[in-house]
């Protein structure tokens, strides 16, 4: 009746106790305040329902934020655990809760905080910047949202009920498969992977279709802003990429539930392929995330320099150039397979060579800051942070490029310290200058200076404690996922500085919650217009806070930084005549679609036959009722329009 | 204004379909790469050659190729805004796709009984997942052709109806480009 679900599956160590009280005790809070402050209609018409881009893209940089925090908190596990095993102590933590942890905190950090700080980003700003009202299809995009809240759901479950994988972050079989990891871990891994990588493909396909379908007249390709250059590049990634993970999870599912043979070491499987199949999603994943970063850095950039960008089309062609070299360079991260010195020369070049295009954007950059009129903000000073340490991560990245070199670092912490520079260095840092970039445009309100200064420093000087250790680690032979080492090795100073890094940027975290906490405390006495940066895109040309249909009247675009053209060009207002606009109703399909999709995950994990087939007709039953529905937009009319306007530019004025 | 509802526009829907099934192609072509891989690790079980009923499999292909030709019959009638044609050569076609998913099922289970299953050799995983994930496909593209053809009969044809059926075509003739492939890949080059 519940498959391999019984009461063992409730039994925990007492660190996971600890976990699992939290995150009960916070479902209990939220629950309860909505219960006593009466808010669960309007969480549900508000929020849970929207399809708004806007709203979409708030809850996926909150729901990612929570994943940042206990992704996080395992890192901290981890860097603890390492400090203090060595010689006769074992650390507080046992080999296989240790496994769990690594392959939970990579797993976190890359599919539900990584992934959700993007399309959150994506939903906020892309519509705005191509001065459109919406993305193309609004039900998807928030079908995609709850497809990836209930991956998020899972993986969270797996703490409670069961086990989580303890194969590592990408579940390398045959250690994933059936005969070596015969719990549900795995299992829990395969399926919130597969059910938030679903969204990620549609809102792929969402996102392609909104900037090649929607951008306001006269915007063209070569007019548009860099961030949307990088989230079109970043997408083209999504929708090559996706399948083959989609189609690789699978198989990886079928060989553990249906006894395939696809990468087992017997019967002719073939474990080698997986790692080929799951890297030719892998690194194109990389770029996914760097290149929005870095389109976020092209807007901060140029708005705090108050220059255009240097070297627009070069920009533009590095990003295609990376696009493109993105789905050549998958084999090295395993050099070390043996496909012999011909292949391996190969990769090797490539990987060298698509450095070049991401240093022509480092260049560009700093160019721009050239001769600028420079205002140091906190975005700024993320920036500069990220040119420190993405520049010397790309340094270490090439020289690994060479199969000989890598030989060495394979596998060992030099790598580990390597992707963390990149990933903490380049994307994350780009996510938090976006946030004090574009926060006052959703809030209306600027985000406290000092304490972001102080969270910048923390995540910077904590960061080189962290990882610096890590390089000389591995340099000394320290491999990966270690758990326990020897007193002899003389590497426990080290580990210990890397735990102290742990400990700083975790105070930088601690910066940043304050800082947003006391921002909204504060708000009456940040207040700030629509424009407060003196942006160039068409984002600030909008009001704030932003009407549902984003532009009473579609722009008109002439040129690139087309709002920054219009305020040195100003035409005389003329008259102008408001219509009636269109928006999407709300929908409550895609959470119900995602709710059963949660389902279908979790009796698929546990062998639970009966509630799959729930699952999976409830979902399709509701999706086939969504697609039947045609009364799914309702009108704003031209003198609700009209009243809204207004009421904006009385605002506007006030803070002009 | 005059124009009732904007978002109704043809050309972002057919491009976001379009999309989709380049996705849709890149996961059959991950599995086509799988199977190229795993074909001749058959663990001392049965090859191609050994398995494959080929004038079984070409009765398939001519049934999959024919219901290809009806909805293309039943795409012009749409647009002649014939209901009756488009119910009884849409009608066609899904009895097509029905005769070819059960003509697959009854390969698969005669592979299965003969103790030739998936877990045989890492070439029938393959082979089952490969030319299986194609049979689903098929068989969704049933389930929706069913509900929208349901759809047609009770409101007749309207643009959003028309539109879906289109969709639903492109839809059909991409598994058919589909099978062909597996076709020439899994079965000719199979019993070569």
């Amino acid at each position: 009746m519940l498959g391999r679900l019984g009461l063992d599956a409730f039994k925990h160590g007492f660190v996971v106790m600890g976990g699992v009280a939290t995150m009960l005790a916070a479902i209990l809070v939220v629950v309860g305040a909505l219960f006593y402050f009466k808010r669960w209609k309007w969480l549900w018409n508000n929020w849970l329902t929207s399809l708004d881009p806007k709203k979409i893209g708030i809850m996926y940089i909150l729901v990612a934020t929570i994943m940042l925090l206990r992704g996080g908190a395992d890192a901290l596990m981890l860097r603890t655990q390492q400090a203090v095993s060595v010689g006769s102590n074992n650390g507080f933590l046992s080999a296989d809760h240790f496994q769990q942890i690594f392959s939970a905190h990579g797993t976190l950090m890359i599919f539900f905080v990584a992934m959700g700080f993007i399309f959150g980003l994506l939903n906020l700003i892309v519509p705005l910047q191509i001065g459109s009202r919406d993305v193309a299809f609004p039900f998807l995009n928030s079908l995609s949202f709850w497809l990836y809240a209930a991956g998020v759901a899972l993986v969270s479950l797996s703490l409670a009920v069961g086990e989580f994988s303890a194969a590592g972050w990408l579940a390398y079989p045959p250690l994933s498969g059936i005969a070596y990891s015969p719990g549900v871990g795995v299992d829990y891994w395969i399926w919130s992977l597969q059910i938030a990588g679903l969204g990620s493909l549609l809102s792929g396909v969402n996102f392609l279709v909104t900037i090649i379908k929607m951008r306001a007249p006269g915007m063209t390709l070569m007019k548009m802003p860099i961030f949307v250059w990088t989230a079109l590049g970043s997408m083209v990634l999504v929708i090559f990429a996706f399948p083959i993970l989609t189609a690789t999870l699978t198989m990886l599912s079928l060989d553990r539930t249906l006894g395939m043979h696809f990468f087992t070491s017997d019967f002719g499987g073939n474990p080698m392929m997986y790692i080929n199949l799951i890297w030719a999603w892998g690194h194109p994943e990389v770029y996914i995330l760097i290149l929005p970063a870095f389109g976020v850095f092209s807007e901060v950039v140029a708005t705090f320099s108050r220059k255009r960008l240097f070297g627009y089309k070069s920009m533009v062609y590095a990003i295609a150039a990376i696009t493109f070299l993105s789905f050549t360079v998958w084999l090295h991260h395993f050099f070390t397979m043996g496909a012999g010195a011909d292949v391996n020369a190969f990769f090797g070049i490539m990987t060298a060579v698509i450095a070049v295009p991401t240093g022509v954007k480092v260049f560009n950059w700093l160019f721009t800051m050239y001769r600028g009129r420079i205002r140091i903000t906190n975005s700024i000073r993320w920036f500069l942070g990220f040119v420190v340490t993405f520049t010397l991560g790309g340094v270490m990245g090439v020289l690994m490029s060479v199969p000989a070199i890598d030989f060495q670092a394979h596998n060992s912490l030099f790598l580990v310290a390597h992707f963390h520079t990149m990933i903490i260095g380049g994307v994350l840092f780009g996510y938090f200058a976006a946030f004090n970039y574009w926060f006052p445009k959703f809030a209306g309100f600027k985000l406290n200076e000092r304490l972001g200064r102080y969270s910048f420093w923390c995540w910077l000087v904590g960061f080189l404690l962290a990882f610096t250790p890590l390089y000389i680690l591995g340099i000394m032979g320290a491999t990966r996922r270690l758990n326990h080492y020897d007193a002899s090795l003389g590497w426990q100073w080290l580990f210990i500085v890397a735990a102290v890094g742990v400990v700083v940027i975790g105070l930088g975290v601690a910066f940043q919650l304050l800082q947003i906490g006391y921002s909204i405390f504060k708000r009456h006495e940040n207040r700030v217009g629509s424009d407060p940066w003196d942006g160039r895109t068409l984002e600030w040309a909008t009001p704030t806070p932003i009407p549902v249909y984003n532009f009473a009247i579609i722009p008109t675009v002439t040129e690139r930084d087309a709002f920054w053209e219009s305020k040195r060009s100003p035409v005389a207002p003329a008259k102008v005549r408001y219509e009636d606009i269109w928006m999407p109703k709300n929908s409550g399909a895609g959470i119900i679609i995602a709710g059963f999709a949660f389902v279908l995950g979790f009796a698929i994990i546990w062998h639970i036959w009966w509630l799959a087939v729930i699952g999976l007709i409830g979902a399709i039953t509701t999706g086939i009722i969504r697609t039947n529905n045609e009364d799914s937009e309702y009108l704003i009319p031209a003198a609700e329009v009209e009243r809204i306007e207004t009421e904006a530019r009385a605002k506007r004025e006030l803070y002009a | 204004m005059t124009q009732a509802i904007p978002s109704t526009d043809v050309t972002k829907t057919e491009f976001g379909f379009w999309i989709y099934l380049m996705t849709d192609l890149i996961l059959f072509a991950t599995l086509f790469a799988t199977y190229a891989v795993l074909k001749n690790n058959t663990f001392g079980g049965p090859g191609g050659h050994e398995l494959f009923n080929m004038p079984f499999v070409l009765t398939e292909t001519m049934l999959l190729l024919t219901s290809s030709y009806t909805s293309g019959l039943g795409i012009l009638a749409a647009h002649r805004l014939d209901k009756r044609k488009v119910l009884l050569w849409f009608g066609i076609t899904a009895l097509l796709g029905l005769a070819f998913v059960s003509m697959e099922l009854y390969e698969f289970h005669h592979l299965y009984v003969e103790g030739n299953s998936w877990r045989r050799s890492g070439f029938l995983s393959a082979f089952f997942t490969l030319v299986g994930t194609h049979g689903l496909h098929i068989s969704i593209g049933l389930l929706w052709m069913t509900t929208l053809l349901v759809k047609v009969y009770r409101k007749g044809l309207s643009t959003a109806t028309i539109r879906k059926l289109s969709l639903l075509s492109m839809f059909w003739h991409f598994l058919d480009v589909v099978w062909i492939f597996i076709f020439t890949i899994v079965y000719l080059i199979g019993v070569a």
